[in-house]
């Protein structure tokens, strides 16, 4: 008998809202604990499968790859689960569930048709978390957030479809650009893992998504789509440049991004390009620097969600330019914002240093010079803006006045276990390495890494505060940034708009007079048939005669002549 | 502690020092260069003190450019998309 911990966190969530005080705190983070118990406990391989229509549905599949992403994401359900212990109102509580679970289920999902089922489930929960905001802009952007969530779904499902008709099957392994649905899949992917211009929807509306939902958001959908994509299409080169163009483009904007939590989204797609570039390279070295990566930015990019959405609580307010000086007041959020910062950042003795560097490692190994270089700027510049612009702007720069109480306990307690997870992968990453799906001979800690990486990471510090100082650094501005959103928030409306009051006005300045003139058209046409016309008037009998005569006449000369 | 007691950041000559201790720590990053034998994959990895320079340059540059270029061309009013709607959050 086996079972698995995607049901158990799904019917877990059922009795949620009807569970009062501490008996539901202790429920919610029982859920996670018992489910990576169950995880671990299941032994390798596939369980539970059953035929569907004559097709083989797989719906549990351990293997240390799936195994590896899975125990991550109840990391973050109970992380989540912790940050949201204060909410009275269970309807957001019950959303992570469903949502965490249907990510794992999609996670140790073996074949397509599971992975399909919570990829919809994933994309339909984790909307409540936007839409529990409650309010009519969280409402809009819940909308969009769904229809790509749909959209990405539908992609799959066509590809899916296409695979099984071309006898491949259900079972999900590595599907390939060239196989049969591979493009389909690897756009439904995209979609969710935020690949170039398909990436508008996700600083669009997770910075629109409630406190406890942004960190929920932050985990989950991206990483389970990284899982699919480290599956189905490692090694696949077009993803290199893609990683590097996700790496790269985002940190631009996040320079002159004021809402915070969007400048940590921008940071997200930043991140998923280093892994992006891994799984491309594929290999032991890249998918392992990819999965091990995903683990760290789950957590560490949880850990700066968190803290921002602790400010978000405290003062209403996650803008940059309403923000300051928030040190005095919220020491501790301060101290473990700064410890998911160094996190993204890569600085040594914290989790990204272990993690990404794998990356960076492989891109070496294959000798890319461009793209090292390329994924070396985008380090810099992922520190610039989430290493330093996220905790100066919020808790430094000026005292904006902000006296404010600090954290509720539990926010606090969920910061730290993340802080204590980033500083155990930093500082002793064997345990993850152990868990990855290929055996790891790779050592962070050498003595050129380590100053290498010092000298960048202070280098690129020493540039920012030369910047501020001398007032070159780029004020923080209450603006909204164009991105792709555009197209579909501003451009695709506008000319749908346009192309309405074309219709109208086509319909106004050709269809009037073309119904006029038609209509007169038939009033002179017709007027020789009605009663009165010359035709319709009681002709002489006569004169009918002789018609009669002449035409037959006609008739009759015709044949003879063409007989 | 009082949120309203001065605190030893809010005095500029502290900062001023600390910008002069990360100075000092960026010199002797560079410096370092000196003290280890290097493992490169590239040729531009060999020049000394490669990482800092380009730290320093490619974060300079990307600040610049950023705000001279980027936020030229898509910055737009806060209310471009739809009114700004202040939020009272969860609870």
């Amino acid at each position: 008998m086996t079972s698995n911990p995607a049901l158990l966190l799904m019917l877990g969530a059922i009795p949620v809202p009807f569970l009062r005080g501490w008996v539901r705190g202790a429920w919610l983070v029982a859920l996670p604990v018992a489910g990576l118990i169950l995880l671990w406990t299941t032994p390798e391989g596939t369980q539970a499968g059953f035929e569907l229509f004559g097709l083989a549905v797989e719906p549990l599949r351990v293997d240390a790859l799936s195994r590896v992403f899975a125990t991550a994401f109840h990391v973050a359900a109970l992380l989540t689960m912790v940050y949201a212990l204060h909410l009275r109102d269970a309807s957001q509580q019950v959303a992570i569930l469903v949502y965490a679970g249907a990510a794992i289920g999609g996670t140790l999902a073996g074949d397509l048709l599971t992975l399909f089922v919570f990829w919809e489930l994933t994309g339909l929960a984790s909307a409540f978390l936007i839409w529990t905001r409650r309010t009519e802009r969280s409402y809009r952007a819940g909308m969009r957030y769904v229809i790509a969530q749909v959209i990405s779904g539908l992609l799959m499902l066509a590809g899916i479809v296409e695979r099984l008709h071309a006898g491949a099957g259900l079972e999900f392994s590595y599907i390939g650009l060239d196989g049969p649905g591979g493009a389909l899949i690897l756009l439904a992917i995209g979609m969710k893992c935020a690949f170039p211009v398909l990436h508008a929807w996700l600083q669009d509306t997770y910075p629109e998504a409630t406190i406890v939902g942004g960190v929920a958001l932050s985990a989950f959908t991206t990483k389970f789509a990284i899982y699919t994509l480290a599956r189905g299409f490692p090694g696949t080169e077009m993803l290199i440049w893609i990683g590097v163009v996700m790496a790269c483009f985002p940190i631009f904007y996040a320079v002159i991004e004021n809402d915070l939590r969007r400048v940590l989204s921008y940071s997200m797609i930043n991140q998923l390009g280093f892994m992006v570039v891994g799984i491309g390279i594929g290999g032991s070295l890249g998918i392992n620097g990819a999965a091990a990566h995903a683990f760290a930015d789950i957590v560490f990019k949880g850990l700066l969600f968190m803290s921002m959405g602790a400010v978000l609580l405290r003062t209403g307010t996650v803008n940059g330019s309403d923000l300051g000086g928030l040190y005095k007041s919220m020491p501790q959020t301060t101290a473990l914002c700064i410890v998911g910062a160094a996190s993204i950042s890569a600085f040594p003795l914290f989790s990204g240093f272990a993690t990404k560097s794998m990356i960076m490692q492989a891109v070496a190994e294959e000798h890319r010079t461009v793209a090292w270089m390329l994924l070396l700027f985008a380090s810099a510049g992922v520190f610039h803006h989430a290493g330093i612009k996220i905790p100066y702007f919020a808790f430094f720069a000026h005292d904006r006045g902000w006296r404010v109480a600090e954290a509720p306990v539990n926010m606090r307690v969920a910061m730290a276990m993340a802080a204590i997870i980033c500083l155990a992968i930093g500082m002793g990453p064997a345990w993850l390495y152990d868990m990855l799906p290929y055996p790891v001979d790779y050592v962070p800690y050498t003595t050129p890494h380590v100053v290498n990486q010092l000298q960048l990471l202070l280098l690129a510090s020493l540039a920012f505060t030369l910047l501020i100082r001398t007032g070159l650094y780029p004020p923080e501005l209450r603006s909204v940034n164009l991105d792709f959103d555009v197209v579909y928030r501003r451009v695709l409306p506008g000319q749908w708009n346009a192309a309405l009051r074309g219709v109208t006005q086509v319909r106004t300045r050709l269809g009037v007079p073309l119904r006029q003139r038609t209509g007169r058209l038939l009033e002179v046409a017709s007027g020789p048939l009605r009663p009165r016309g010359w035709l319709g008037a009681p002709w002489p009998t006569h004169v009918m005669v002789w018609w009669v005569a002449l035409l037959l006449g006609v008739f009759l000369l015709m044949s003879m002549l063409y007989s | 502690m009082n949120d309203d007691d001065p605190r030893w950041l809010d005095e500029p000559r502290n900062v001023t020092r600390l910008v002069y201790g990360l100075v000092v720590l960026c010199a002797l990053a560079f410096l370092a260069d000196l003290f280890y034998t290097k493992d490169p994959h590239f040729g531009v990895e060999r020049w000394f003190g490669f990482y800092a320079i380009y730290g320093f340059v490619v974060s300079t540059a990307l600040v610049m450019s950023a705000k001279e270029v980027l936020r030229r061309v898509v910055r737009r009013d806060e209310d471009y998309y739809e009114p700004p709607e202040r939020t009272r959050d969860d609870e």
